[in-house]
């Protein structure tokens, strides 16, 4: 049992680096090709975290509930519903942005709770309860208003529009002017996303659970976990994370509206997957998953830089990955297999 | 052992792919720098930059959603051509404002000369726009308005002025119905409107009202929205029709709307064009279409080339030459019994 885990482990850890290295090459392809039209100024790495920091955030709630077997799809809507939600409190209700982000925060909680119930305990196929929760925060979304909300709350466009700059890797633009890159707050709560549950998944009891429910139900029940608990937490954990992300999206958009983030849920699975997450359970690392949601950062880029590619390009170029992977994925489990055996 | 192998193996191939993919793509981005071909003319003129003679604009355009959409990027890719000396980097949204920030963002990082947004979305546009004033790069918007708190985040915005295509359908009816004769007779209008909200509606809708209520005569009915679609504008005809209300003229606010009013009035047994005088929006070429047929009486012009204003504007805005904020594109429009000659000229 014991090796088997650690054999899990190993076999995360070839996955991940695999992801690693495909992203580096990639970069290393857009500088070489778009080198002159300033595809290597630190900005353009930089903006890969500022355009993604919601996507990160709901990329590592996603790994998470995949590494036990499960799926979320209801996440895009949720984060639609965060937006909306958010953006109508503060312009239509007068509320304190302090307080509509706390608001928004429980809701999602709670919308996991739910989930998490229905799945751990009543035992429904996770695709099916999150499909349910999918329609029903959308359709939430235009009860509180069909018509775009756009944020002007002071201290929200203060948070979404405060620039950090780093005192490091200052370029020349083409003015003449150094200019030093910059993050925003959004990125930075990504990052501390990921670092605690990185920290949770990797050294808590808890984490170790996660891995193990995925891993195998039944071994995971006879070494006395408690699988539905664990379930739940993660359904509740995911679905703090979806709020949470739908917050810094909303830090990007600055505004709410009914078909905000439609298939977000598939962009957060599909990082996922690109960076070594089986959807199968049990294998899993939301490191992988942040460097998948830079790879599919950095195809977007490159087709932007190219000028001429249709950005339709992008989902193909995600589809090649995705298929790749899985491909690979299913090889390495055979190769595996047989080792055992 | 093996399995490494094979891995490396595999990601090797994997960056090949890719190498492959992104070189497929570089000779297509030579060939429009350097129509001749000349590879070394081609560097000289992507690294050109601002301070040479193509002047660098990245367009971020909404998508491609509609005939509508379709004719505006196509009159953007025309003017903005080398010939005309530009180098334009163009990135479809796909309908999301996401991709659009992110697009901008490159757009940015690539120091383009001037920024060309077609927005998805009238808000959330502080953020970027701050970024691209920060990297002092000047913006044209075009077709739908921003609602942004600091104008100095754009530098202009080019577009139809949706008020005045109100006005005038209103004033070419009204010569029209004297000229049959009728421009004494009390009318009942009833009014498709489009989608709640969004600019064309309350432009058309204001427009509307205001040069109806200079002539008396003229009562609205009816007043409804259709969303701008073909099913919606059909059903609210039925239901307009079912209430009873003897109605004269319909003004439909797109062509979309008054082709589901045309059938509804159809299936009553009406004569749309001759029992009810059809006034619509947006000048598509299935509306001439439809005007051949005797079917609709009027479309006002939603002109979609904005092409040849943008590169006017660009050029003005890069010799530092002052611009006016909003810039309204000329629009036609065009009546049932010129439709058969208009028709071969229309590009959308």
């Amino acid at each position: 049992m014991v090796k088997k885990l650690k054999d899990k482990l190993q076999g995360n850890n070839f996955l991940l680096m695999i992801t690693i290295v495909l992203f580096i090459a990639l970069y290393i392809v857009g500088i070489a090709v778009f080198g002159e039209k300033n595809f290597g100024k630190p900005q353009v790495f930089f903006n890969l975290f500022i355009n993604n920091a919601g996507l990160i955030v709901t990329a590592v709630g996603m790994t998470m509930v995949l590494i036990t077997g499960g799926i979320d799809i209801s996440i895009g809507s949720v984060i639609g519903f965060t937006c909306m939600l958010l953006a109508w409190m503060m312009e239509k209700k007068g509320m304190s942005a302090t307080a509509s982000i706390i608001i928004v925060l429980l809701i999602g909680t709670l919308f996991g709770l739910v989930q998490g119930i229905l799945v751990a305990y009543f035992k429904i196929q996770p695709f099916i309860v999150t499909l349910a929760g999918m329609f029903f925060a959308r359709g939430l979304t235009a009860m509180v208003s069909t018509e775009m909300i756009s944020i002007t709350n002071e201290s929200f466009l203060k948070m979404a529009n405060a620039k950090i700059y780093l005192p490091i890797l200052g370029t020349m633009n083409k003015k003449g002017h150094l200019v030093y890159p910059y993050i925003y707050p959004s990125v930075i709560i990504a990052i501390v996303v990921l670092v605690i549950i990185f920290i949770v998944l990797k050294f808590t009891a808890f984490g170790r659970a996660v891995y193990a429910v995925g891993g195998n139900e039944q071994s995971a029940l006879l070494m006395g976990l408690n699988v539905k608990r664990t379930k739940l937490k993660v359904y509740v954990l995911n679905g703090f994370l979806a709020a949470l992300g739908g917050f810094v999206f909303c830090l990007n958009s600055c505004g709410g509206f009914v078909e905000q983030a439609r298939g977000f849920e598939m962009d957060a699975i599909a990082s996922a997957v690109i960076g070594g997450t089986l959807l199968t359970g049990g294998v899993g690392n939301v490191i992988g998953s942040l460097f998948g949601v830079l790879i599919k950062g950095t195809i977007e880029s490159i087709i932007t830089f190219q000028g001429t590619l249709s950005s339709w390009w992008t989902k193909i170029a995600i589809a090649a990955l995705l298929c790749f992977f899985i491909i690979f994925q299913s090889i390495f489990a055979k190769l595996k297999a047989k080792k055992a055996a | 052992m093996g399995k490494k192998f094979l891995g490396a193996l595999l990601s090797m191939a994997m960056v090949s792919m890719l190498m492959v993919g992104c070189g497929g793509g570089q000779p297509a981005a030579t060939n429009t720098n350097a129509p001749e071909g000349d590879t070394a003319a081609a560097e000289e003129t992507t690294s050109a930059g601002g301070d040479g003679d193509l002047i660098t604009v990245g367009f971020s355009q909404v998508g491609a959603e509609s005939d509508w959409r379709v004719a505006n990027t196509q009159s953007m890719k025309e003017s903005l051509s080398e010939a005309n000396g530009f180098e334009l980097i163009f990135a479809d949204a796909q309908q999301k404002q996401e991709n659009q920030i992110k697009a901008v963002r490159d757009f940015i990082s690539q120091e383009v000369d001037v920024i060309v947004i077609a927005p998805v979305t009238e808000t959330g546009w502080e953020t970027v726009l701050g970024e691209a004033k920060d990297a002092e790069i000047p913006v044209i918007v075009v077709d739908r308005q921003l609602d942004v708190s600091d104008d100095s985040l754009y530098t202009c915005w080019v577009g139809s002025d949706f008020y005045q295509e109100g006005i005038n359908a209103v004033d070419w009816l009204t010569k029209y119905m004297d000229g049959l004769g009728r421009g004494e007779e009390d009318l009942n209008v009833a009014v498709l409107q489009g989608t709640i909200g969004s600019s064309a509606e309350i432009g058309r809708t204001k427009g509307v009202r205001d040069e109806l209520e200079k002539h008396s005569n003229y009562k609205i009915v009816a007043e409804q929205t259709g969303e701008f679609t073909q099913a919606k504008g059909q059903e609210v005809m039925e239901s307009f029709l079912k209430s009873g209300e003897d109605i004269d003229i319909l003004i439909a606010q797109n062509d979309n709307m008054a082709f589901g009013a045309i059938d509804a009035l159809k299936a009553v047994g009406k004569d749309p064009g001759e029992d009810v005088v059809i006034v619509s929006f947006d000048a598509v070429k299935a509306a001439f279409d439809s005007m051949i047929a005797g079917d609709m009486n009027v479309s006002v012009e939603c002109n979609p080339l904005h092409g040849p204003r943008v590169a006017e504007l660009a050029k003005k805005i890069m010799n530092g030459e002052e611009v006016e904020k909003i810039q309204y594109v000329e629009e036609g429009v065009y009546p049932a019994d010129t439709a058969a000659e208009t028709l071969p000229s229309r590009a959308y």
